[in-house]
């Protein structure tokens, strides 16, 4: 019996059944067919239970979600006290808590950025990205990079890869053109008609596994904005934070985005809302029909008083001097596993506690996801690019976790290795 | 005023704190790796960087906390910065030691992170003191000043910190308490991120840091006796005393609180110390002193660290302008009676006794009052004597023939030059010695069969850590355009497309 006080399961098996009945039958089989049995009970800090009490490490951290570790206490005090004042507040006023983080926001972006406006969630946030360059540029045609992925929300789908669009029905392939990353030419043939609203990037792109950006591109790709007349969206939303060692990942290459979107870390966990932080070009439908897009969970406060939170602690020097301790150690440790098995753990990058980790193998990081699983660690293959394992700790991490993560990978690493030639092997046999 | 009440269920700035600790801790582990060239250098600009400020602070600190002498600061901050380094220059507490007779290797492990309380009467000494001693010994080390002088010592570690990363120390292995208070300290201290704590302070903050369940170097009180017998080079002595009373107005835990004198020299005594600058007080005069100074037997907290002729003019009395030392008689030492006590101020107890016995027994006495553990002083000829008192006193320093609030500090004395005294089991510190470097290190002992007939090994010219790389904060903004960790562009994008439909396949298992 799993007594959780507000609803209760027989047995993990119970629970499986139940969540194929109502919730979602394709997703609860994907994981068990994958060797993932997880169901997340317990969480804190940078670890988490399973349902039948075995402890993980968090590797994934909904993709940064957890950048200050679940249930950060700091976080939880923060949402609790904001609770004895206020809810998520009156979408159509003046409110205080968003302008607040607003304000704060705007400070800590780019010079050029001037205000911010909210979504729900990080889906909702690139909805509001594309219609407010839509508005701006008055084009409709938006350019992303091939394998990206930027949200499942009306608008956002259309940039991402086709699987998801078509199967709602949603692809507009005439209104959204996909070129591939680290292809300046490419790019520049999207651009040339001068017919694009917006170049919409995520700094490194986290479904795709995080390749890095070649040296130069990113700011190539503004450049072109810039002379072909469209709008640089930069989706910050898995490299914000510090996770790069700088507050935003765009700001450290140096690239002044014409509008720059938020989610995820940006309220730890706690009390999810998402942000669009817009230039003063950008700004126009703000001033023309300020009702142009009505959100009424947008912006909750609670989830704005979490976040200026968040910002406060990721300002902290602590923890940009921690970012790189932890980045340090992590690409010291992960060279020397690199050693043991060059021929199959064939590629490290990272930026900061970014990482994607290249398997030689078309699923590579699948084998190797489950057996960290196997071996207590939870981190996440690359959707869109199944060599590649996304690795991405927290910013927070002590040394000592640090170790046990790496001990654990260097033996999952090595196990997958094991089963990628025993099946190799027997598919010659065969 | 906040509509909202902010309730905190743990002390303001605890959270950030916790994270200088785990900063510190990161800083550690890789200065744990450091060798002695490197070592040597950062310790080197760190106490250069001490001395070249260490007027500033002086007179900073005098101002914060209206306690002390500038002149007399200066000297104890050139004392804990340069002159501290000298002493321990050619030390090593890094290197391994190859005990070959033994056929034991030693290897010298940092404690980690070092929670420092330091004081307020000796606030940038300190400071300066345990930053040094942690940098000699490759700890990251978390000052927390006393809330009376933080200004001060925050600026101090801030200027230390900057000097040691410049000189390839560890980024952020100094660091400060900016707003420290009692909860916030008291959360610090039982961290688990705490390696040692090493307390100097009020006895409460002691006790807390030993109550911390952490390891922790905390250090009491001291009440020290200056015994002058009737074998005393008699001028000399009061010199000394005077001298060493006055100091930085005896703020320091080593001023003596109270002469022990035999009858027989005591008036020859008294004169000198007028000669050497010290006004004897009539017996109104104590009166006037103890009214005003000591009301209700306790010693006034805001007089601490004033000057002779501002507590001569508070009580009321008139005293020659120069006058260094108030010298105040009293009759018996018993536990109530405050010109027995630990005077933080330049006010001097006198008590007569008949004989040499009962000169060690008033010393006792003091002793049994407070001060256990820590510092006695003894003014003789006669080695017997010496000895004896020695022997008696319940203290774990005895300094002979000097003045005690240098001696002891091991200024003036060949003890180990400090500015944390350790009481030891009788002062209920697990310290005993004046704090010196080497007690924040352990070894590691790799120790081979004692049979002779098996070998040892030669591990001479061998480098037990390897240092690949130095992290600082102004690294780790990383180069704009991080270095591709792929293969060329078009390469890529072949193995993607091939890749792209094998993925697609497995994820939606058609």
């Amino acid at each position: 019996m799993y007594d959780y006080g507000f609803f209760s399961y027989e047995s993990k098996e119970d629970m499986l059944e139940r969540s194929r009945a109502f919730w979602n039958p394709d997703k609860t089989d994907f994981w068990q067919d994958a060797g993932i049995d997880l169901v997340i009970d317990r969480r804190e800090g940078y670890l988490f239970w399973d349902m039948a009490g075995r402890r993980l490490i968090d590797l994934h951290l909904n993709g940064g979600t957890y950048n200050l570790g679940h249930r950060n206490p700091e976080l939880i005090a923060t949402l609790e006290q904001a609770m004895q004042h206020f809810d998520i507040g009156n979408h159509h006023f003046p409110a205080l808590a968003r302008t607040a983080l607003a304000e704060a926001l705007v400070k800590t972006a780019s010079p050029n950025m001037r205000r911010v406006i909210y979504g729900s969630g990080g889906g909702e946030a690139i909805d509001i990205a594309l219609k407010t360059a839509r508005h701006t540029k008055q084009r409709r045609k938006i350019v992303s990079i091939i394998k990206s992925y930027h949200g499942h929300t009306g608008i956002a789908v259309g940039t991402g890869d086709e699987r998801f669009s078509k199967l709602f029905l949603s692809d507009h392939p005439e209104e959204f053109v996909q070129v591939p990353f680290n292809d300046l030419n490419a790019m520049e043939d999207a651009l040339r008609a001068r017919d694009v609203a917006a170049v919409i990037m995520e700094t490194i792109p986290a479904t795709y596994g995080f390749p890095l950006p070649a040296p130069g591109y990113l700011q190539a790709v503004k450049r072109l904005c810039e002379e072909y007349d469209t709008l640089y969206i930069a989706d910050e939303v898995q490299t914000g934070l510090m996770r790069t060692g700088e507050m935003w990942g765009i700001s450290k290459a140096g690239v002044e985005p014409d509008i720059m979107v938020i989610g995820k870390g940006i309220t730890g966990g706690m009390y999810p809302i998402a942000c669009c932080v817009v230039s003063e070009e950008c700004s126009a439908w703000l001033k023309e029909d300020g009702f142009g897009h009505i959100s009424t969970g947008g912006g909750a406060e609670l989830g704005c008083v979490v976040s200026l939170k968040v910002l406060e602690i990721c300002g902290r020097p602590e923890v940009r001097s921690m970012v790189h301790y932890i980045a340090e150690r992590f690409q010291q440790g992960l060279h020397q596993i690199q050693e043991i098995y060059p021929d199959w753990f064939v590629g490290i990058r990272q930026d900061g506690v970014v990482m994607g980790l290249e398997f030689n193998h078309p699923v590579g990081a699948k084998l190797v996801m489950k057996h960290l699983y196997a071996h207590g660690v939870w981190a996440i293959f690359s959707t869109l690019d199944p060599r590649i394992l996304q690795f991405k700790p927290g910013i927070l991490l002590g040394p000592e976790l640090v170790d046990e993560i790496l001990d654990r990978t260097e033996v999952a690493i090595g196990k997958a290795y094991a089963e990628a030639r025993s099946g190799a092997r027997a598919a010659v046999t065969a | 005023m906040s509509v909202i009440e902010l309730s905190h269920r743990e002390p303001p700035g605890a959270a950030r704190a916790a994270m200088m600790l785990q900063r510190a801790h990161w800083a550690a582990e890789l200065f744990a790796r450091y060798d002695i060239e490197r070592v040597r250098r950062i310790v080197d600009a760190v106490a250069a960087a001490g001395e070249a400020h260490a007027e500033r602070y002086a007179e900073w600190a005098v101002e914060e906390t209206g306690m002390g002498v500038v002149e007399h600061k200066v000297l104890k901050n050139v004392a804990c910065s340069r002159e501290l380094w000298d002493r321990y220059r050619d030390h090593d507490y890094v290197s391994p030691r190859i005990l070959a007779d033994d056929k034991v290797l030693e290897l010298p492990r940092p404690a980690g992170v070092i929670f420092a309380l330091t004081p307020t009467t000796n606030p940038i000494a300190t400071v300066y003191f345990k930053v040094l001693l942690a940098l000699m010994t490759r700890n990251a080390i978390v000052v927390s000043p006393h809330p009376g002088a933080k200004a001060v010592c925050a600026d101090a570690v801030r200027v230390l910190s900057d000097a040691a990363v410049a000189a390839g120390a560890p980024d952020g292995c100094i660091q400060v308490v900016e707003e420290p208070s009692i909860p916030l300290i008291e959360a610090l201290m039982t961290d688990q991120t705490t390696d040692v704590i090493v307390a100097t302070g009020g006895n409460a903050v002691v006790r807390a840091a030993y109550r911390s369940g952490n390891p922790a170097i905390g250090v009491g009180p001291g009440n020290v006796p200056a015994f002058v017998d009737a074998t005393a080079d008699i001028a000399a002595a009061a010199r000394a005393i005077v001298d060493s009373k006055s100091f930085d107005n005896s703020i320091l835990c080593t001023n003596e609180s109270a002469i022990i004198v035999e009858e027989e020299v005591a008036e020859q005594l008294i004169r000198e110390l007028g000669r050497a600058g010290a006004h004897v007080c009539t017996p109104e005069e104590v009166e006037r002193v103890r009214e005003h100074l000591f009301p209700d037997h306790r010693m006034r907290l805001d007089l601490i660290g004033k000057s002779a002729t501002v507590l001569a003019e508070e009580a009321g009395l008139t005293v020659p302008a120069t006058t260094r030392v108030l010298v105040a008689p009293f009759s018996l030492v018993v536990p109530e009676e405050p010109l027995a006590r630990e005077k933080l101020l330049p006010v001097l107890g006198l008590v007569r006794v008949p004989n040499t016995r009962a000169g060690i027994s008033a010393a006792q006495a003091m002793l049994r009052a407070t001060g256990a553990g820590h510092s006695a002083s003894i003014h003789s000829t006669r080695a017997q004597t010496i000895m004896e008192y020695g022997a008696a006193v319940k203290v774990l320093r005895v300094t002979v023939n000097v003045g005690n609030s240098l001696g002891s500090a091991g200024v003036l004395t060949n003890l180990a030059p400090t500015m944390t005294i350790g009481t030891g089991f009788y002062g209920r510190s697990s310290l005993g010695e004046n704090l010196e470097p080497r007690h924040l290190v352990n070894w590691t002992r790799v120790a081979y069969n004692a049979d002779r007939s098996v070998p040892f090994d030669e591990f001479g010219g061998m480098q037990p850590w390897r240092l690949e790389t130095v992290p600082t904060a102004a690294s780790s903004a990383a180069p704009a355009d991080p270095a591709p960790a792929t293969p060329a562009t078009d390469v890529l994008r072949e193995e993607v497309r091939r890749l792209i439909l094998e993925e697609l396949k497995e994820l939606t298992r058609q």
